[in-house]
């Protein structure tokens, strides 16, 4: 542990800090622009400049390793000079055009400026310009602003794995760009963003909406995959204006993926603002009572067996709960959570989690990855694989579709049949499973969303037991299986599966169109084939008009992940709560009251009219509720059904990254994406004319 | 004057055969194997003790260099880098080595190997010497394939290649860490010290960077014994060296002399005295590009080596020695030298990136006087914002020219500033 001394203070720091880390522990601010925690060092800016004792020449902290007896002054009129000089540098070519630039009010070049920077300029020369750059639909570039700390190369290289950025020419002339004006081929890229200090670099669906001050911030948890990113939800009046991540090193450290940031347009489309009711095939705006009595007009003599529930994939805990318990007094027990089929059972918690934890990939040594594209269905958790991938030592095996993951893998195969090689022990890969001390497996959808899922299931937990992925004595468990849904762990938690007798998703899908189901609930459920429904009779609870709200005969109005207050348990069964940012739209409602409502309306009252009410319910029955940010280890026991596994390869169920539910369905910008990216206009580069 | 026995250098202008059996006639290649098998330590004292400073510019000992190599095997291997990225303006000594003498280089290299633990070494020559590049080749391949290097060197058991790279032609990868990178294959730019190359070099290996002329005065060194060495120039400033006297000189020529030369007797006997005599000097720049340039007053005293000028607050540099007489516009060619940084800038860190091209917008209004007084100091207050601040010296040496300039010819900036008043006046009026 080197001892050295700040400004005339002793302060011990753990090995490997750098002088600017140590300055920081002994509770020195130092400048800086390029140095970031979570990025290689630079060391370019040459902002962090502080002296040394028995160094000729002030040093870049940033990059000097803090040494046993080194004696660091960082407020010498020396160090003020030289910090003094830098940001004069850095604002010659700077436009100082802060009024019209969106990073204005969070801009490090502003605040340091006014820190540590002079009060007027002495550059009497022409200003430097450098045409802007296309980055694609996401980033707006204005590359005069730029200080070429080359924060957004190092982010695009190290953790987004796509070195498609670069600083090109020399001196004066250097310029940071994609060399070939092509869009940047990251789900990660909206975080170039946040990474930028200055205004080169903002959001393109945010240009000249908001000043930062002028926003409401919102701690709040994302929907759009289910790893659970922490976000700080930035609002105007009604409007979301913006989504930005939140730092938790547990989950997604401090990076979101672009359908968290960027899908929030879709929050202003094809809302369901009001009530309706459908009458001579037509839906027609309705009162809430209206629509509370036509569902009670329907569900009057019919059998608790015919009516069934389904939950959607973005369905909050309490929505859930709830709903739950309309269904178990209406003497319901076919309810689903499992909107894609996908085999996962209830009964053993760690069946379907995610049970190494995000952060806990860090400590794995191999990796074998089923059915999943981790890179589509949670991109965060896909930079942490790519972290532990450049931290060495860590084979990763893939069975499923080859696709480009930003990390080198050996792709074993494509179907089932190579699982159970794996599992026969006849596969190489088996054997390095074997060998290392803290092996993991993920097992994506892709693999358990098909007909033989259980027994994917099954072959999955005996390759885990064989290879000694579960070792509960060392708190290892390597089994993980990577959900999708925001509401689906939590879902499963809350035993929102089929009750004894009760059907499942397929089932009820099968009986609505043989009319043995005569009411459907679709809780947020768009992700069905709503034209297996028959003639059964729809009931639509949901914040936006998609499949399930043009199938249905009644619509509630319910209120997105922005609008209500929601727990959610993320993919590593970390329950999570979401706040709301702005009320809901029109005479949409938050979920868990109008489900409440409407148990008054039947005549079976849930018993909770307040959300502490409901939550301390919850907690009762489910006690996973009340460790809220907390992966609680779940125990290993016996799962799957042992029976003959298919050939069909596995396949990703994410066609489209950019569009995989309501609401990104609803955005503009996710649309651009798609076109940009998916639709494979993007082929086209720089030089094509 | 260094007498033809004390020349390392004989055949400095090819005019005798510069091929291996030409290069073996001058005492090349000789007793090689039995200097290998004095063992590296006995060749890093003796380098050590000769006082061979590294001839690259910044003068820091060869053998403390080397010795900062690690003893033990690491399971890494080690590398020998030769910088032949002769890029500093006014310079033109190593080109002569890889073309007259390639052989002292690669008999030098292979030595410094041996010392070092080096099996390879690279010699990174800048992209315009194709010429010089083609003769060094040669010459290791005639090395090769007598068997004086290779898998078994000079029959010493010590296997060491010799890989000649061409760069591009940047200045900036003349700078050891610059030049790392370019080897490598990536963008020229310098990298943050600590680590320094010794530690983490060449793909992250153990790695020395010597000059070609340093590595080219190895062999005779160790052959003729670091005493002799030692007994050349003045203390700490031991040895011979390469000049390079260009400009207004009557022969502009490279000649090796004797270290601790006086400036006056270096340009009067080897370049034919300044053009117009020496009355008609106005200045040198002593030492490449980067160092400050002295005025005739102290060029009247001056001794060419690392402490005498380091005395005067220029440097011996590259031992470039660049003459102006009198019809020199002496602002004018400081902007083309503060030109030439900002344009081989590498742009990576601040201080540098954006105070070069300041530097020389303000050096261009200074040539017409087009500037107030106080900028005189603006523009030394710049260059000492860039000088120490930077990854690497590219920074001071952008700044060093034109602080020269405002301590030695402040009164010429002033005269032309005035000029331009009194100029600007007369058309007004």
């Amino acid at each position: 542990m080197p001892k050295l001394t700040v400004n005339g203070r002793e302060i011990e720091v753990e090995q490997g800090l750098t002088v600017l880390q140590a300055c920081e522990q002994a509770g020195v601010e130092i400048p800086r622009f390029c140095y970031h925690e979570r990025l290689s060092i630079a060391g370019n800016c040459r902002m962090c400049l502080v002296a040394m004792e028995r160094s000729p020449k002030p040093i870049a902290s940033c990059a000097m390793p803090a040494a046993d007896g080194m004696v660091i002054h960082t407020d010498t009129p020396e160090v003020q000079k030289a910090r003094k000089g830098v940001m004069e540098f850095l604002l010659i070519n700077h436009p100082l055009d802060c009024p019209i630039c969106d990073q204005g009010g969070e801009c490090d070049l502003q605040d340091q400026a006014m820190g540590y920077g002079p009060d007027h300029s002495r550059f009497h020369e022409n200003k430097r310009a450098v045409p802007e750059k296309y980055m694609g639909p996401l980033i707006k570039t204005f590359m005069t602003r730029c200080i070429h700390c080359t924060r957004c190369i190092r982010f695009a290289t190290e953790v987004a794995g796509v070195p498609e950025l670069g600083a090109t020419g020399r001196g004066e002339h250097v310029e940071v760009g994609t060399y070939v004006g092509k869009a940047l081929s990251s789900e990660l890229s909206g975080n170039l963003i946040d990474l930028c200090p200055v205004g080169a670099l903002t959001s393109a669906p945010y240009a000249f909406h908001a000043r930062s001050w002028e926003l409401r911030k919102t701690e709040s948890v994302d929907v759009m995959d289910a790893v659970g990113s922490n976000i700080r939800v930035d609002a105007r009046g009604l409007e979301v204006l913006r989504v930005l991540p939140r730092t938790n090193d547990e989950v997604n450290e401090e990076w979101i993926s672009d359908k968290t940031r960027f899908a929030c347009d879709g929050l202003r489309r094809q809302r369901l603002d009001r009530p309706y009711v459908r009458c001579d095939g037509k839906l027609h705006p309705a009162t809430w009572s209206e629509a509370f009595a036509a569902i009670a007009d329907r569900l009057r003599g019919v059998d608790g067996v015919r009516v069934a529930a389904l939950a959607g994939d973005s369905a909050d805990a309490e929505s859930m709960f709830a709903l739950k318990g309309l269904m178990a007094s209406l003497g319901s027990p076919n309810r689903d959570c499992r909107q894609d089929g996908a085999k996962l059972e209830a009964g053993v918690r760690a069946s379907y989690l995610f049970n190494t934890t995000i952060a806990g990939i860090e400590r794995a040594d191999a990796c074998l990855l089923i059915g999943t594209n981790p890179r589509r269905e949670a991109t965060v958790l896909n930079a942490r694989l790519r972290k532990r991938h450049l931290a060495g030592g860590f084979p990763i095996g893939l069975i499923g579709e080859a696709a480009d993951l930003t990390y080198a893998y050996q792709h074993l195969g494509a179907g089932p049949e190579t699982l159970a090689e794996l599992v026969a022990g006849r596969h190489p890969f088996a054997d390095t499973l074997d060998k290392a001390e803290t092996p993991m497996l993920i097992l994506g959808m892709g693999a358990l969303a098909r007909a033989d899922g259980a027994a994917v299931l099954f072959a999955a937990r005996r390759l885990a037991e064989q290879c000694g992925l579960v070792d509960p004595d060392h708190a290892w468990n390597g089994f993980n299986v990577l959900q999708m849904a925001a509401a689906r762990v939590g879902g499963l938690d809350l035993g929102f599966v089929p009750a004894d007798g009760g059907r499942d998703t397929e089932a009820i899908l099968d009986g609505a169109g043989k009319g043995e189901i005569e009411v459907v609930y679709l809780l947020g459920a768009d992700e069905i084939d709503t034209g297996r429904l028959g003639e059964a009779f729809v009931i639509y609870q949901g914040h936006h008009g998609d499949a399930g709200a043009m199938r249905a005969d009644v619509v509630l109005p319910g209120g997105a992940y922005t609008e209500k207050h929601g727990t959610y348990v993320n993919t590593e069964g970390r329950p999570q709560i979401g706040r709301p940012a702005v009320s809901p739209p029109g005479d949409a409602r938050e979920d868990w009251t109008i489900i409440r409502a409407l148990s008054a309306a039947l005549g079976c009252a849930l018993p909770f009219d307040e959300l502490a009410s409901l939550r301390a319910a919850i907690e009762e029955a489910h006690p996973v509720f009340a460790r809220i940010d907390e992966a609680t280890p779940a125990n290993w026991a016996a799962f799957g059904r042992d029976a003959e596994t298919g050939v069909d390869p596995f396949a990703s169920p994410v066609a489209n990254y950019y569009m995989t539910d309501p609401i990104s369905r609803a955005s503009a910008t996710m649309a651009q994406c798609t076109a940009t990216f998916v639709s494979g206009a993007d082929t086209k580069t720089g030089t094509h004319g | 004057m260094l007498g033809d026995s004390d020349r390392i250098f004989n055949n400095l202008y090819g005019f005798k055969d510069t091929s291996l059996t030409g290069a073996r006639a001058l005492g090349d290649w000789d007793g090689t194997r039995e200097l290998i098998a004095k063992g590296r330590e006995w060749i890093i004292e003796e380098v050590k003790s000769s006082g061979l400073r590294g001839r690259g510019g910044a003068g820091f000992g060869a053998g403390l260099k080397w010795s900062f190599m690690p003893k033990e095997p690491s399971g890494r291997p080690h590398y020998l880098v030769i910088n032949a990225d002769e890029g500093e303006p006014g310079t033109c000594k190593d080109r002569e080595i890889m073309r007259s003498e390639p052989h002292k280089l690669i008999e030098g290299a292979l030595l410094a190997g041996a010392a070092m633990g080096a099996n390879t070494a690279y010699c990174y020559i800048r992209g315009e010497f194709r010429r010089e590049a083609e003769a060094l080749e040669r010459a290791a391949d005639e090395a090769r394939e007598a068997g004086l290097i290779g898998a078994d060197a000079c029959g010493s058991g010590f296997a060491f290649d010799f890989v000649v790279h061409l760069g591009a032609g940047a200045y900036i990868c003349g700078e050891e860490t610059g030049l790392l990178e370019s080897l490598e294959g990536k963008k020229g730019t310098p990298r943050l010290k600590p680590p320094f190359p010794a530690a983490a070099g060449l793909y992250g290996c153990p790695t020395t960077v010597n000059n070609v002329e340093t590595i080219a005065a190895v062999p005779t060194i160790l052959k003729r014994g670091a005493d002799w060495f030692a007994s050349l120039g003045r203390p700490n400033n031991t040895g011979t060296k390469l000049f390079c006297i260009s400009g207004h000189v009557n022969d502009p020529c490279t000649v090796e002399e004797e270290m601790s030369i006086p400036l006056r007797e270096l340009i009067e006997t080897h370049a034919g005295g300044v053009r117009g005599g020496w009355d008609n000097l106005l200045a040198v720049i002593p030492g490449g590009s980067s160092v400050p340039l002295l005025p005739k007053s102290i060029c009247d005293t001056v001794l060419m080596d690392f402490d005498s000028l380091q005395a005067v607050k220029s440097g011996l540099g590259t031992a470039a020695v660049m003459v102006m007489d009198k019809s020199t516009d002496i602002v004018r060619a400081i902007a083309r030298l503060s030109k030439f940084y900002m344009h081989e800038s590498c742009g990576q860190c601040t201080p540098c990136r954006e105070g070069t091209g300041w530097m020389w917008r303000m050096m261009e209004r200074f040539v017409v006087g087009n500037v107030s007084e106080e900028e005189i100091d603006l523009l030394d207050e710049v260059s000492r914002q860039i000088e120490g601040h930077t990854i690497c010296a590219l920074g001071d040496a952008a700044a060093w020219p034109v602080q020269g300039l405002i301590r030695h010819f402040r009164p010429e900036l002033e005269r032309r500033i005035e000029e331009y008043r009194a100029h600007a006046a007369t058309r007004a009026a």
